[in-house]
């Protein structure tokens, strides 16, 4: 049984998906509900026996239909992957717990949808084989649009016609650098890649690097750095609630793939061809961060100042990256699990605010008082602090691990300009907040009694997460620690996935 | 035959393009068709062209590589998919929007 953990986060959410097409589960969609959310907490448990086996350090690997890599296509387990596993099923518990107060029922088949992203997300963190991981994108992504236009409405379409046409373009862009690569070394399997890259014909390396760089366009299109976040703030901010919560994990799949393909494939053992996107991720992250600390100024709607929150993480996460360092990978895998999980329930709390203040929505104007204004300023409080990295929530502690972890003229960029975007999202989300709880015209409350459901997958995200990862800092950080150690080592993954040494291909 | 193969899957990547940064959703759906029929040629193409392959290795040294095959075939079905769902997304659009314009405008310039 053990050996087929690994296949458990992609074939539970599939069956799921499958179980929850039947219609004829009652109209009040309870018992659809009831399946989504089980099935969403054992995809949870799964995760946390995954991260349980990968501690060990050990990488394991499972050979789907038993064809043997580099044959075969392969999931490969190891601390990075079971990591993103387990921060996407915390993140989907609370984003599938909200969805059951009401937001599901303004479409069809939400649960289903929401499953089959699951599924792909999980698959996209899990594959070794460079085209199945492009397999996982198209599912993830076919189930992302789909949810994207859940309840309809003329902003949501607006939004995805963008989304859509840009990610289809990112698509044909990841099959032609897939085929670039294939064609260079003659493998799609990254662990094999890998070992061909390391001693390649110096008249490939053109055409290794053309293929890598192209790569690096598509996952930047996925992570929304700098010149190509344009689709962002706007399908983040229309997206419904639950839908926007799970998009948080969105573009750090990106910034997964970025990890996983360039520490894997351009490590020290591939000569002149090692760190080659390096200087392109550095700058262009710095640029992401000044950008997206300006976007949060600028922002006029609560839901639009998320999604550009979101941007600066990015930005944050991809400076870590630029850094390649295993301190800076450890500090920025810290980082991620915090940021992904506040900025999801961010976007679940800024929809309560919004039903509450009704007309006002979430404008970022004056409107009346709100009936449970109370436990939402509380809330909003407790995100702020923790999204805007001040002390003593997780973001703090991510911030300054990251901080610590540039050294020489890194230090010179990163800190003037990491510390200034801390200070813009705290000044924004000050000022969203006064506005929103304090400056209030007078008048009776208005909204209604928000349902227990909501409350729960708020408070599971962005109160909890950033208390367990701050009280539970140690632990984490030495597992972030061996990830990072593990990662800078690729060595380990290819010779567990090719035992045999120089067979002829 | 390497020209030829080349010069097609160029031309088709081009109009792919220039039609796909058009302002109306008709041209930049059929500028996406265009640019994944020139991908999946060029999948097929990645292994090396060669022809008198044999299909499947009896014995024969010279076979033709099958995973490119099969990674076109995935291609396509995936195209197929997305294509039919953003042509279904370009016409709600034109419906919720009454125009066909990719960014909604009621009146632009072009």
């Amino acid at each position: 049984m053990t050996q087929h953990l690994i296949i458990l986060p992609i074939v539970l959410p599939l069956i799921a998906g499958i179980l929850l097409l039947y219609k004829r589960l009652g109209r009040l969609s309870q018992t659809k509900r009831l399946i989504s959310v089980v099935a969403t907490v054992l995809l949870m448990l799964v995760s946390v026996a995954l991260v349980k086996q990968a501690a060990s350090g050990e990488v394991t690997y499972y050979a789907l239909g038993s064809w043997q890599p580099p044959f075969g296509i392969v999931l490969v387990l190891d601390r990075l992957s079971a990591l993103m596993v387990a921060v996407t099923s915390f993140l989907a518990v609370g984003a599938v717990v909200y969805s059951c107060a009401g937001d599901d029922e303004q479409g069809s088949n939400f649960h289903g949808l929401f499953q089959w992203q699951l599924m792909g997300i999980n698959g996209a963190f899990l594959t070794g084989d460079l085209f199945n991981l492009f397999v996982f994108f198209e599912v993830l992504l076919l189930a992302s649009y789909a949810l994207l236009l859940h309840g309809g409405g003329k902003a949501k379409i607006q939004a995805s016609v963008h989304y859509v046409v840009l990610n289809i373009a990112g698509s044909s862009l990841f099959l032609i650098a897939a085929g670039v690569l294939y064609g260079a070394t003659g493998t799609l399997n990254m662990a094999d890649m890998a070992d061909r890259i390391a001693n390649l014909p110096a008249e490939r390396e053109g055409l290794v690097t053309a293929g890598a760089l192209m790569l690096l366009v598509v996952f930047g299109l996925k992570a929304a750095m700098l010149p190509l976040y344009f689709w962002l703030p706007r399908t983040y901010g229309y997206a419904p609630a639950p839908v926007a919560a799970l998009f948080a994990i969105m573009t750090k799949i990106g910034i997964y793939a970025i990890l996983r393909v360039y520490m894997l494939l351009f490590s020290e053992q591939a000569g002149a061809l090692a760190a080659l996107e390096q200087p392109w991720v550095w700058w262009l992250a710095l640029a992401t961060l000044v950008v997206a600390g300006m976007g949060v100024l600028a922002a006029r709607d609560l839901r639009l100042l998320v999604a550009y929150l979101i941007l600066i993480s990015v930005g944050t996460l991809l400076a870590g990256v630029g850094m390649r360092t295993p301190e800076a990978v450890s500090a920025l895998l810290y980082y991620l699990i915090h940021t992904t999980l506040v900025t999801g329930g961010l976007f679940l709390l800024a929809a309560m605010i919004g039903t509450q203040r009704g007309k006002a929505g979430t404008r970022l104007v004056k409107g009346r008082p709100m009936a449970e204004g109370g436990g939402l300023a509380l809330l909003f409080f407790v995100g702020a602090v923790a999204v805007a990295g001040l002390p003593p929530l997780s973001g703090a502690l991510g911030k300054a691990l990251l901080l610590n972890a540039a050294d020489g003229s890194e230090r010179l960029w990163l800190w003037p300009l990491l510390l200034l975007a801390g200070l813009t999202s705290l000044v924004a989300l000050s000022r969203a907040g006064s506005t929103m709880f304090w400056a209030s015209h007078r008048g009776s409350p208005i909204g209604e009694v928000l349902p227990r459901a909501q409350w729960f997958g708020v408070t599971w995200l962005v109160a909890l997460a950033p208390i367990l990862l701050v009280v539970f800092a140690g632990p984490v950080g030495d597992y972030t620690q061996a990830t990072a150690e593990q990662l800078a080592n690729p060595e380990a993954l290819i010779r567990t996935l090719l035992p045999a040494t120089g067979d002829a291909p | 035959m390497e020209a030829l193969y080349a010069i097609t899957t160029g031309i088709l990547t081009a109009c792919g393009l220039y039609l796909t940064l058009r302002g109306r959703t008709f041209p930049v759906v059929v500028g996406l068709t265009l640019l994944s029929y020139a991908v999946n040629l060029f999948l097929f193409s990645m292994g090396g062209l060669t022809t008198h392959g044999a299909v499947i290795i009896d014995g024969a040294r010279d076979y033709a590589d099958p995973l490119p095959q099969a990674l076109v075939l995935t291609a396509i079905v995936i195209g197929f998919a997305m294509t039919a769902f953003v042509v279904i997304l370009a016409m709600r659009a034109r419906s919720e929007m009454g125009n066909d314009h990719v960014d909604g405008k009621k009146d632009d310039h072009e």
